[in-house]
């Protein structure tokens, strides 16, 4: 098949961007959407452009490496991430726009790739339990009980590829930040800590620059990993009982 | 005071304060629906709502100053979130779309200034009866039999299709903001299951609706003269 | 410097060694920790493991990676499981059994010390990842579910959804988060090593790239932790992420580290098939499958009916038929071998006659959709995603792929190179799976080098060396700084026509057709005739465009792919020298009758270590007796 790209090119943050047109001429449909951007960048290669820069890494769809906003959409029409994302959903002739992910909070590199490492501060300042190694009781010594153990692993199956915070109108990552928190706080190993942390993490967040939700339920339809709204609302929950003990 | 302070000062905590007063709002927008529609019930029925609400001057005063510290904190704590939320972006996407919000959701700002223009127009014009010069007594040269008629000053009020055009839009955008306010308020408050998600959604959709309804009902009644 | 191995294995009796050799590490008081900066490179479940519980002991740590984030190594990848010898099952697990099969299931090629350590922490990693909030599978009365494994006859394996890898890099990564947090780690994200720096002998820092400014820069410190993950990527089309490399460990190599049976390649048995030549890399399906899906093809040559027209008496249940006691959980060398062999014949399926079947009809119809979806719902999203076909309704189709690599840097006991100071971790070294991995063993032995021994033995070697570490001032430091600058101004300057991901490709289907799945002498000698023609076409030829001063991807790529053009070759050495067939390692000419390994004990237990002698000088070959005094060496039967 073949397709009109008008992709995202920016030399660096500091240097202005514009939308560049390429033709990708003869595209396999059983090419994942990456490995179009790799045939497209050996065209530019002999042209003698500079390949287009964009993160990836596991290309199965788990590291969260990979992050392009595909004609508007993070993550593009798939339902899991970029890399998963296979030409056979587009129609031949097609024009596809490719841009980074836009958050403030995540500054541009260069052409599609961004810094992401805001996300990891928000980890640092909580989304851990304090367990010092050798010192853990036995596995079953604490019981959880199994639905307890699926919603936290239904939430820690967050990715950290940051499409929610793409996709959010208000550039929030509150259900990234309530990914973690229901992750561990519905775990019993999570509860010493639970106060501590929600308060932190959303410090962080809010230190970050990230928007705040309004509902806008974006980030749900985009999420790779299918974290639910939900965590939105635990999110919510949390914050304010653990403000409320904090403040009184 | 401590505690409006730390929500306040947090993105999460502010969007507690809007929920909360926008669920008083709320409340008040139900109240005086119901005391409105008292409109079908004739004059004396309505005027005599009037007049109670008059003669419990103490309690009606808490229940304003409550009113208007909700709508005044409803409204500075959106403000300041939208302002916060733009910046949140500042590049733009050259093709943005949405994939599942809704447009109330998406118009939530718009709705709500509107709401706002109304509320300063229909407060000067019914509280203060200040737009219209028929709105007086008798007496002082206008057409109310009593400073308590309502029903009558509603009637003339709503005879301007220009007045009741007004109303309606305003109605609509009040309950388009409902529409997605009230099941976003259960979200906010954390209330919203993977279960009852959809069910809580409809219930929202479901409420403003009626809301419209009641509140369209009187200007649309006295246009069409079955309120005389 | 001559090269020694002394894998300084505790005397005694084995189940004791580690006791003792606890007792006897070196310990290094709490406020002298502080004292000692060591480098970290690598944040995988080796490496964050690593830095997460040095920097909470209370050294100094600083970690590099690759990837934008500490949380996407490749670790995050693994689907299957965790093994330990909890034996919560009761079903006569314990340490010895564990210990058993590993060595077993590495054909004997691993070191009994080491692989016995491995067992007997195995079982304090589930407890600690538990406590850091693992979310793993439960039974309904809260107690850690487990399922069986490829090569293992007990379920010992944890696992959670098919996300095990996932959740336990995640957790070793809120470890390390808490650490930096604490200070006691420093974090360097999108920063890569490109060269080891050695002070009088002793591994003392490293030279790193800074990703995004192209910044080269040095850093030192008391010693240096290499947790860098596997070279699968050597063949260009395999399970590992793209970035994977072997540049870390190469260069250490050069820098003189002993590299360890680097022929030891494990094929995965259930991948995804190749679909066409624009493929950059393979998808595996956890092999945690094989526990519900049979393994079958037609029994004609070239039946291109639908799977659902093939009569049951028409098909062939290839390996329950040839090792009825293990059937479809056969240890994953002789599963890809027997799919290599069917296909071989012309009854393989789908595209280009490269697959086999795992058909889940019979589980489905025991289990429910509903108990499949549970079990491996994401594996069937995936496969659904890559070929659009639903394996509900139709089996999958599935074939071999590379997937791990056993080989790796020499360690001792202690997991220290032969370079005083350069600790190697995880799928970086050699040391723990012999010829062959069997299923969730790499979890568990990322995590145990991280957690629990490199805290233990790093004081054997920083004990003694306390203030001596050098500033990045030394002449050392200066001199691999212009050395590493003068490489990448080479590339630069080549200007050539090919690009570099076309020389990646064309050596990784040169490795898999001659030093692939089956070797011979006669392919591998026709690999190491090509390879270092390639390799110079590669500095002839090879165009990378732009600057070292911006994020280049291709600057990046040429050091990796420049990498693996001089190790492929050290790879065939290997595997020609090796005149047997163990484990990952299959020579043609040696095998039995019936088409299986024929180990060769006499001559060949030993671990093969190489010694760097210059740029296309050959390598020197030295090795390490495997002396076994707990197990007897058996011939591997899996019938
Ligand atoms: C698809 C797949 C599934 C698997 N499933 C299982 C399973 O079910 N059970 C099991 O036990 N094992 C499994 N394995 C194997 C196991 O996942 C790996 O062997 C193990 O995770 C390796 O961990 P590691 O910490 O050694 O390295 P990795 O996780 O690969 O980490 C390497 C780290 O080194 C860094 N790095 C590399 N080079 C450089 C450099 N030059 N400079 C700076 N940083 C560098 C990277 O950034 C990364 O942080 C699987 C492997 C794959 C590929
Ligand atoms: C009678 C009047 C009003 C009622 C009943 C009302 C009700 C609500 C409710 C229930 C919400 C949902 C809160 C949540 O998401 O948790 C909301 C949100 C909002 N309201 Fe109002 N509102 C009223 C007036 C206004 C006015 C006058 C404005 C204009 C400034 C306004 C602007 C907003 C905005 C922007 C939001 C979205 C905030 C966000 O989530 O980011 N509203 N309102
Ligand atoms: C058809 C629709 C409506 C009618 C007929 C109506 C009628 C009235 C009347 C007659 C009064 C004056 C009562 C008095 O002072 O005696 C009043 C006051 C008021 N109305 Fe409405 N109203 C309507 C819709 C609304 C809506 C949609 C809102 C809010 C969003 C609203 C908010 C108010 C407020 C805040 C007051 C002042 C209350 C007070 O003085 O305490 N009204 N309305
Ligand atoms: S919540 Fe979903 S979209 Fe957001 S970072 Fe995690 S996986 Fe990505
Ligand atoms: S899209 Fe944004 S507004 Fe909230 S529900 Fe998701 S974070
Ligand atoms: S490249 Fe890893 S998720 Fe896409």
């Amino acid at each position: 098949m073949n397709l009109h790209l008008k992709v995202w090119r920016q030399k660096s943050a500091q240097s202005e961007g514009r939308l560049a047109d390429y033709e990708a001429r003869n595209i396999p449909e059983d090419c994942s959407f990456l490995e179009m951007l790799d045939l497209v960048n050996e065209d530019l290669l002999s042209k003698g452009e500079e390949p287009i820069a964009f993160d990836h890494d596991c290309r199965e769809g788990i590291c969260g490496m990979c992050s392009l906003t595909i004609n508007g959409i993070p993550h593009g029409p798939s339902e899991t991430t970029t890399c998963q994302l296979y030409m056979r959903k587009f129609k031949d002739g097609q024009t596809i726009y490719i841009e980074p992910f836009r958050v403030g909070a995540f500054p541009l590199l260069r052409d599609l790739a961004v810094n992401r490492s805001a996300f990891d501060r928000i980890q640092q300042a909580g989304g851990f339990v304090s367990a010092h190694v050798g010192a853990a009781p036995d596995g079953n010594a604490i019981l959880v009980p199994k639905t307890q153990a699926d919603r936290a692993m239904e939430a820690a199956a967050c990715i950290g590829c940051g499409a929610c915070a793409a996709a959010c109108p208000n550039a929030s990552a509150m259900l990234f930040v309530g990914a973690k928190v229901t992750h561990l706080g519905s775990l019993p190993q999570g509860q010493p800590e639970r106060d501590r942390r929600v308060l932190a993490m959303v410090r962080q967040m809010d230190a970050e620059g990230f928007g705040n939700c309004s509902n806008y339920l974006e980030c749900e339809a985009v999420c790779p990993a299918e974290i639910p709204n939900s965590v939105i609302g635990q999110l919510n929950r949390d914050y304010a009982s653990a403000l409320v003990k904090d403040t009184l | 005071m401590n505690l409006l302070l730390s929500f306040w000062r947090s993105s999460i905590g502010k969007k507690w304060l809007v929920a909360l007063s926008g669920l008083a709002l709320l409340g008040f927008v139900a109240g005086h629906l119901v005391g409105n529609l008292q409109m079908f019930g004739g004059p004396s029925k309505i005027n005599a709502y009037a007049e109670f609400l008059h003669a419990n001057e103490k309690p009606l005063w808490v229940a304003r100053i409550g009113i208007i510290a909700a709508f005044v904190l409803h409204v500075a704590a959106t403000i300041t979130l939208v302002l916060q939320n733009k910046s949140a972006r500042p590049q733009a996407y050259q093709l943005g779309r949405n994939v599942q919000a809704k447009i109330s959701t998406r118009t939530m700002a718009y709705s709500g200034l509107t709401v706002l223009s109304f509320v300063v127009f229909h407060l000067l014009h019914y509280t203060f009866r200040l737009t219209d010069p028929r709105f007086k007594v008798i007496a002082e040269g206008g057409l109310l039999e009593t400073s308590h008629d309502v029903y009558r000053m509603v009637l003339l009020g709503f005879q301007s299709p220009l007045v009741s055009g007004f109303y309606l839009l305003s109605v609509g955008l009040l309950s388009l903001h409902l529409s997605h306010g009230i099941s976003s308020a259960v979200q906010t408050f954390g209330l919203e299951s993977k279960r009852s998600a959809q069910r809580i959604r409809q219930t929202g959709r479901l409420l403003s609706g009626a809301i419209f309804v009641g509140y369209a009902s009187i200007p649309t009644a006295v246009l069409l003269g079955f309120l005389k | 410097m001559s090269l020694t191995l002394d894998s300084n294995i505790p005397s005694g009796p084995l189940a004791g060694k580690w006791e003792k050799h606890k007792f006897e590490s070196k310990l290094i008081n709490p406020a002298n920790r502080r004292k000692f900066e060591i480098i970290v490179v690598g944040t995988g479940l080796a490496g964050a493991a690593a830095a997460a519980t040095l920097g909470e002991l209370g050294y100094k740590v600083k970690a590099f990676c690759f990837q934008d984030s500490p949380r996407r190594a490749h670790s995050i990848a693994a689907q299957g499981g965790i093994n330990a010898a909890k034996n919560y099952q009761n079903d006569g697990d314990s340490v010895h059994r564990l210990f058993y099969d590993t060595i077993k299931g590495g054909d004997f090629r691993a070191r009994e010390a080491n692989v016995h350590r491995l067992a007997e922490v195995s079982v304090s990693i589930i407890d600690h990842c538990v406590a850091l909030g693992v979310p793993f599978a439960r039974e309904y009365g809260g107690l850690l579910d487990n399922r069986s494994f490829g090569g293992a006859q007990v379920s010992r394996t944890f696992y959670a959804r098919g996300q095990t890898g996932q959740q336990l890099l995640l957790g070793a990564y809120s470890a390390l988060n808490r650490q930096i947090a604490a200070g006691s780690v420093e974090m360097h994200s999108r920063t890569e090593m490109l060269d080891l720096v050695l002070i009088d002998g002793h591994a003392k820092g490293i030279v790193t790239r800074d990703l995004v400014t192209g910044e080269i820069k040095s850093w030192a410190a008391d010693c240096v932790i290499m947790a860098t993950g596997g070279y699968g990527n050597v063949f260009y089309l395999s399970t590992n992420a793209k970035g994977s490399n072997v540049t870390a460990t190469y260069r250490a190599h050069r820098r003189g580290a002993a590299f360890a049976n680097p022929c030891y390649t494990q094929i995965h048995p259930t991948c995804i098939p190749v679909a066409g030549d624009h493929q950059s890399k393979l998808t595996l399906m956890s092999e945690s499958l094989r526990n519900d899906g049979r393994v079958w093809v037609p029994k004609k040559k070239g039946d291109s009916r639908p799977s659902s027209q093939i009569p049951e008496d028409e098909r062939d249940y290839y390996l329950e038929r040839k090792y009825p006691s293990f059937g479809n959980l056969a240890p994953r060398d002789i599963s890809s071998r027997s799919a290599k062999e069917v296909c071989d014949e012309g009854r393989g399926v789908g595209p280009g006659g490269l697959g086999v079947y795992l058909d889940f009809a019979d589980s489905i119809k025991r289990l429910g959709e509903d108990k499949i979806r549970e079990r491996y719902g994401n594996l069937f999203d995936i496969y659904h995603q890559i070929t659009g076909e639903n394996a509900y309704q139709m089996p999958m189709r599935i074939f071999p792929a590379v997937h791990y690599t056993m080989g790796g840097l020499w360690v001792d006991y202690n997991l220290m190179s032969n370079v005083p100071g350069l600790f190697v971790l995880g799928e970086a070294n050699f040391s723990d799976h012999g010829a062959n991995r069997l299923g969730a063993s790499a979890l568990m032995q990322g995590l145990a080098d991280g957690y629990f021994v490199i805290p233990y033995t790093i004081g054997n070697y920083l004990a003694p060396a306390i203030g001596k570490r050098p500033s990045t001032d030394h002449p050392a430091f200066k001199q691999t700084e212009s050395e590493v600058r003068a490489q990448l101004q080479r590339f630069l300057s080549i200007k050539g026509r090919r690009s570099v991901e076309s020389f990646h490709r064309e050596l990784g289907l040169l490795m898999w057709d001659q030093c692939g799945m089956a070797r011979s002498e006669r392919s591998l000698t026709k690999a190491l005739k090509r390879i270092p023609a390639l390799r110079e076409e590669f500095w002839q030829d090879a165009k990378i465009l732009g600057d070292n001063e911006s994020l280049n991807t291709s600057l990046e790529q040429a050091g990796r792919v420049a990498d693996f053009l001089e190790f492929g070759e050290l790879m065939c050495l290997d595997a020609l020298a090796r005149n047997e067939s163990c484990g990952g390692h299959f020579r043609e000419e040696f095998q039995t009758p019936d088409g299986e390994a024929q180990r060769n004990d006499n001559d060949y237990a030993h671990v093969a270590a190489w010694e760097y002698q210059g740029y296309g000088q050959a390598p020197k070959r030295h090795i390490e007796p495997l002396t076994y005094e707990e197990v007897k060496l058996a011939t591997r039967s899996y019938k």
